[in-house]
Formats: C-alpha cells, structure tokens, sequence
C-alpha cells in the first residue's frame, strides 16, 4: 500500500507516534486504578481507536473547537490535555479539570477549544453545528472536530445537526468512529446504510470512508476536510472504521461480540501498524522508540501519583458553579 | 408461600407472564434482547419470545417513544424501555404531546395503553446527566400516569398492572434498587394503580418517601424508633393519580409531615404533597412541613459531592428532628 501524502515531517509523525502510544498508556491505567477502586463513576476506553482522535486533531489549529462524546480520553489527549488532570477528574478529584463534578464523560477543556465530552449519545453534534454557527457569527475562521460513534447516528439530532451545518456551509468535519458496536448492538443490526459516510449524500455533503486504524489515512482526509470547512466551503462527514478493544465499559463488562471478530481486529492495531510505517521510513530506531516509551510511561506514572494524592473536593464545593 | 427474588427478578417475572399471558404485549429499546438490558430486566426474553416481539432498537430515543406510541394506537400493548430516565428527555415530544394528550385530543376515541419503563441511575457516580431523577416531570403532564415502585413486590404486581392500564404509564425504577431482594408470591398478583403502602404505622411523625427513598426513610424511622418516636411511613407507589386520602388521614392523625423524594427541590414531587396537604389538613399540623430533597444541582460524580447532593438516612433524621421540635 502506496503512503498517504500527509505533508507531515518526520517529527510531527513520530509525535503522532507518541500520542497514540500516550492515549493507550493512559486507558491502561484507567483501567488498572478502575481495579483499585480509585475511578469514580464508568469510564469508556479508547484503546484500539487511536488513530482516529490522533489523525483528527492533528489536522487542527489551537484555536479550533471540537466536541466529544462518552468515550472522551483519545479526543482529550489529542488535542493536547494535561493527563494529569484528567486522570485527576476521573477519580473524583478536586484538581480534575471540572474539580471533580464531570468525571470521565464530561471532561472539558474551554480554554483549548475543547467543549466537553459528553453522557447523551448525539449530544454534542447540534453543539458543534453551534459552535460552528457561533464561529460564522463571529466572522472567525475557526473550525469545529465533531466526534461521535456510528450509534449516534440513529439519533435524530445527527440529521437535523448535519443539515444545518450543510445548509449554512458552517464550517464542521464530522467525524463518526464507527467501531461497530454500540454497547450491544452491531452496527448491521441497527443501520440501513452499509457505511455512515452514504449518509453525506442526503446533506451533499463530501462522505469520506476512511480505514480509521492507519492514522496518516485518517489525517490526510482530516486536512482535505478542515481546508474545506475553513474555506468557507462547508462540513464534511468522515467515517473512521475502527474498533474498540476493551468491552463498553468499565460498568459494562458483558460484552456480546464474537471473540474472532475482536482477535482480527486487535490483530490490526493502529499503533503497532504505524510503527512499522514508521520502522520502514527509517523515521524510528529501536532506541527512539525506546525512549518514547520511556517517556509516556513516565507521564502516565506521574498522573497516576498526581491523581491519586490529589484532595477529595469539599462537600460545599457540590452547590458551587450552578450559574456564570 | 412467598420467596425471596430481586427487584430486578420481579420486573423480569412480571414481563414474563404478560408476555405469555396476552399475544399483544412487546418489548422494544436499545440493549434489551441480546443483553437482556443493561439491568437484565428483559433478560431471557428474547429466547423464549422472539425478535418479532423482544426488539433491539438503535440509539433512537424519540422513534422508540413515537413507535410506542403508535403501536399502542393500532391495538398492541408495548413495552418500552429507556435505560436512564434522563434519556427521556430526547422523547419528551413523543410523551409529552402526544402519548400523554391523544385520549383527550381524540375526545375519548384513541386509547394509548403504553409503558413507558426507565431507571433513576443515582448515587453510583453517573454524573449529571445520567443521575436525574425526572418524577416530576411527568407527574406534571395530564394524561400520565407514574409510578416508582420501592420494593421487588411492588415492582413486579405494578408493572403487570401497568401493562393491563389503558393509559400511556411512565413506570420509574432506580438502579440501586435492582439488587435488593425481597418477598415476591409465586402466583399472579396485580396491585391497584393508585394504591399506596403503609411501610410502617406510627402516631408522631408522617414520613411520605417516593422509590429508593421508601428505604432510606424506613432505616431513618427505625433509627428514631429508638428513642421512642414513632413514624409512620407512606409510599404513594403511584405518584399519579396521587392516592391522596391515605396521606391526609395520616397527618390529621400525626399533624407533622415530613416529605423524601430524591428529585431536585424547586417544583420537585415533595412540593406537590405539601401543596395538597397544605390545603387539605392545614388546620391539623403542629409544625411546617419539612421537605427532604435532592440540591438544586446537577449531580456531581465525586463521591463526597453526590453524598453532599443527595438525600440520605440522616437528613431524614434531621427533618423529623425539627418537625418534632
Ligand atoms: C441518548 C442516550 N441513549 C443511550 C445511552 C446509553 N449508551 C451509552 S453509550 C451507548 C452506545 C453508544 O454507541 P456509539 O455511539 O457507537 O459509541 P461507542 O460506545 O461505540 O464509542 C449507549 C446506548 C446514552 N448514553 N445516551
């Protein structure tokens, strides 16, 4: 298979490199401090995903906005949130980004542009079309990152959402991490289309599938997508064809899908698949590789001691940031 | 003789054999045939029933609202359900304007026999938008029914009785309730819609708790009961219609009422029964009602938060305190 032209330096590659391996690490230890009774409230793990939040965001200014969905740490991490305090706000701490109150579906950064992770599947896509909207209004040539999973896109609000975005020419990427399931549901089951991105048709609008677990792909569309939306020229949909590794939740552990199904899909991993990319470019020794990971476990080891000394909030702090 | 099973066992029973019982009656929502739903109240129903009447939806809150309704409209009976009650937010169209106005907009030709089933998921960490608890929502819409059962008896003669009801009934369970065991007859049973309980007689002190509040203001009463104050207990099981006399007997009797419900404070549940108590028994309470709420806040997800939001045995203590004097 012939390599995307990404216009990425060999850098900004290997940072592509180091923020998967650092998204992974980090689910990792989620999951781990979720044995410890330390994560307070469910958490949805990203691990075997990515690719997309990565190749995504990547494609990003600083000033952009993106909204997230209950399967929120990948998108965060992207887009360059401290894991320290999101570890924090996932075990309930006061240093957590929303003091404790959020938890691990609602983490938000406002200050990056990133406008929260969110509970209601389908949620964040109108917000996006807003922030969108908001963007236009303002005459800013900022641009939005929708997330959501291929399950949101039997909601209505990812119709109505898109065709508003469609019919202004707001500047959206849209962004479906179709990684098969919804919970328990296969995406087969519940969709009438073969592929989310048929869907762009009904909003002509661009639809671009993408093989979400090779993140150069994912961030070659990203950029075409991005361009068209600071352009002025409109959102687009791209679907990411992924897989999540782990069972919904840390909550829900039943999990229905053929054990075939998630070996072949593990068999694909988007981080050990960008290795190699990387390995035959000569862009990554052994060493540097080495010293990556290094690296990322020491940030993980940090968060972890960070998070876990962290204080409890104070009880008053409950009836604290109802109103602006 | 009674055994012993779980709220969760007794929902599932009740679905069981009125399913079994009337061809008509059907299951639709996300997660609830392969799963079994999340809190495998629908468990094993797909198995013995069929994906023709045990159906996984998609994600699509306000279409499973829209097709209960219309399903009910063309002679069936469904089931539906919505994991969280804060989910029902997305379907409020389908529940608000038109399950809940069709009897009367059709002046009496449509009949919409609909269950409407979801769970009040607090004091697990959930976070705001999964942690509400949404009664009085719907206890405000005329044309609905709502019930909250508190115990796996309850749970099960309720849902049968609110599968045979010709009206659309919003039917509220609570997650930490699911694996509380108690003692469910082997035969049918159906209980009355409305219909309270008297958990527990006493001549101090009314208590009215609403759902997972039924227990907590039980454990508070026996903990009073230690120094001699006795508490009557009352759950309404249907919050609407509301069986009012059952309550205002009680506090002509007590003349002090104290009121647990685990929805946020302003226009809450609570609100309501001291309205009606207010106007109907003003003259025999010795002390002004207390109201025993959730905050005025989205719930928080740290445990010291939620505990600090959410109702709990000692406040109950506290209320009865100060309506004691
Ligand atoms: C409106 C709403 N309905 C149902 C749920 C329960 N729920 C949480 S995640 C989920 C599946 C979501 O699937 P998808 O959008 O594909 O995202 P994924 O979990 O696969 O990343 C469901 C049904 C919810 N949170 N919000």
């Amino acid at each position: 298979m012939a390599t995307p032209d990404t216009n990425l330096s060999t850098d900004q590659q290997l940072e592509l490199y180091r923020s998967m391996l650092l998204i992974r690490e980090f689910e990792q230890a989620v999951l781990a401090s979720h044995e410890k009774r330390l994560v307070q409230g469910p958490a949805h793990t990203y691990i075997g995903m990515e690719a997309s939040a990565v190749g995504i965001c990547s494609a990003l200014l600083d000033d952009d906005y993106l909204t997230s969905t209950h399967r929120g740490h990948g998108h965060c991490i992207a887009r360059g949130l401290d894991v320290k305090r999101m570890l924090a706000e996932i075990f309930g701490r006061a240093t957590g980004y929303c003091k404790g109150k959020g938890g691990s579906m609602h983490i938000a950064d406002v200050s990056r542009g990133m406008l929260g992770a969110d509970g209601i599947v389908g949620g964040g896509i109108p917000i996006a079309t807003g922030a969108a909207l908001g963007c236009r209004v303002r005459q800013s040539s900022q641009v939005v990152a929708c997330f959501f999973g291929e399950g949101a896109t039997n909601q209505g609000s990812f119709h109505e959402a898109i065709n508003l975005a469609a019919i202004r020419k707001l500047p959206v990427v849209f962004v479906c991490e179709n990684n098969h399931w919804a919970l328990s549901a296969g995406f087969e089951v519940t969709t009438a289309v073969a592929n989310v991105a048929d869907r762009a048709a009904a909003y002509s609008i661009p639809g671009h599938i993408v093989d979400g677990n090779d993140v150069l792909a994912v961030h070659t569309t990203a950029v075409e997508a991005v361009q068209r939306a600071r352009a002025g020229d409109g959102p687009s949909l791209i679907e990411n064809k992924t897989y999540r590794w782990e069972p919904h939740s840390v909550f829900n552990t039943k999990d229905p899908r053929p054990p075939d199904e998630v070996a072949e899909w593990k068999a694909r991993d988007p981080i050990a698949r960008f290795r190699k990319v990387l390995e035959e470019q000569d862009a990554l020794s052994a060493d540097q590789d080495a010293a990556i990971q290094k690296a990322v476990a020491a940030l993980i080891e940090e968060a972890v001691e960070f998070a876990t000394n962290s204080p409890e909030p104070e009880p008053a702090e409950a009836m604290a940031d109802i109103y602006a | 003789m009674a055994r012993t099973i779980t709220y969760s066992e007794a929902l599932n029973e009740a679905l069981h054999e009125e399913m079994q019982r009337d061809a008509n009656v059907f299951v639709l929502g996300e997660d609830i045939a392969v799963l079994g739903g999340l809190f495998q109240v629908t468990k094993d129903l797909l198995d013995k029933y069929g994906p023709e009447r045990v159906i996984d939806t998609p994600i699509s809150e306000a279409a499973i609202a829209g097709a209960g309704v219309g399903a009910a409209l063309a002679g069936t009976r469904p089931v539906i359900e919505f994991q969280f009650n804060d989910f029902m937010t997305i379907a409020m169209d389908q529940i608000v304007n038109h399950a809940a106005k069709l009897r009367y907009m059709t002046g009496g030709q449509a009949a919409v026999p609909l269950v409407m089933r979801a769970a009040i998921c607090s004091g697990i960490g959930m976070g705001a938008q999964h942690s509400q608890s949404l009664e009085a929502w719907f206890a405000h819409v005329p044309g609905l029914i709502v019930i909250m059962p508190s115990t796996p008896y309850a749970a099960k003669g309720l849902l049968k009785a609110a599968i045979r009801n010709p009206n659309p009934v919003v039917f509220l369970e609570s997650r930490l309730l699911y694996a509380i065991k108690g003692e469910v007859p082997e035969g049918e049973y159906l209980l009355d819609i409305p219909g309270s309980v008297m958990v527990r007689e006493g001549g101090d002190v009314t208590v009215v708790a609403t759902g997972r509040m039924v227990s907590v203001a039980t454990s508070a009463a026996e903990e009073v009961g230690r120094d001699g104050t006795e508490v009557e207990v009352i759950d309404p099981q249907t919050l609407k219609p509301l069986d009012t006399a059952t309550i205002i007997e009680s506090v002509k009797k007590t003349g002090r009422l104290v009121i647990v419900n685990e929805g946020s404070r302003t226009c809450g549940y609570a609100a309501e029964i001291a309205a009606i108590v207010s106007e109907q028994a003003l003259d025999f309470l010795d002390a002004p009602i207390e109201r025993v709420t959730a905050g005025d806040v989205p719930m928080p997800v740290a445990k010291v938060l939620e505990r600090a939001v959410l109702p709990g045995r000692d406040d109950v203590v506290g209320a009865i305190g100060r309506v004691l004097g």
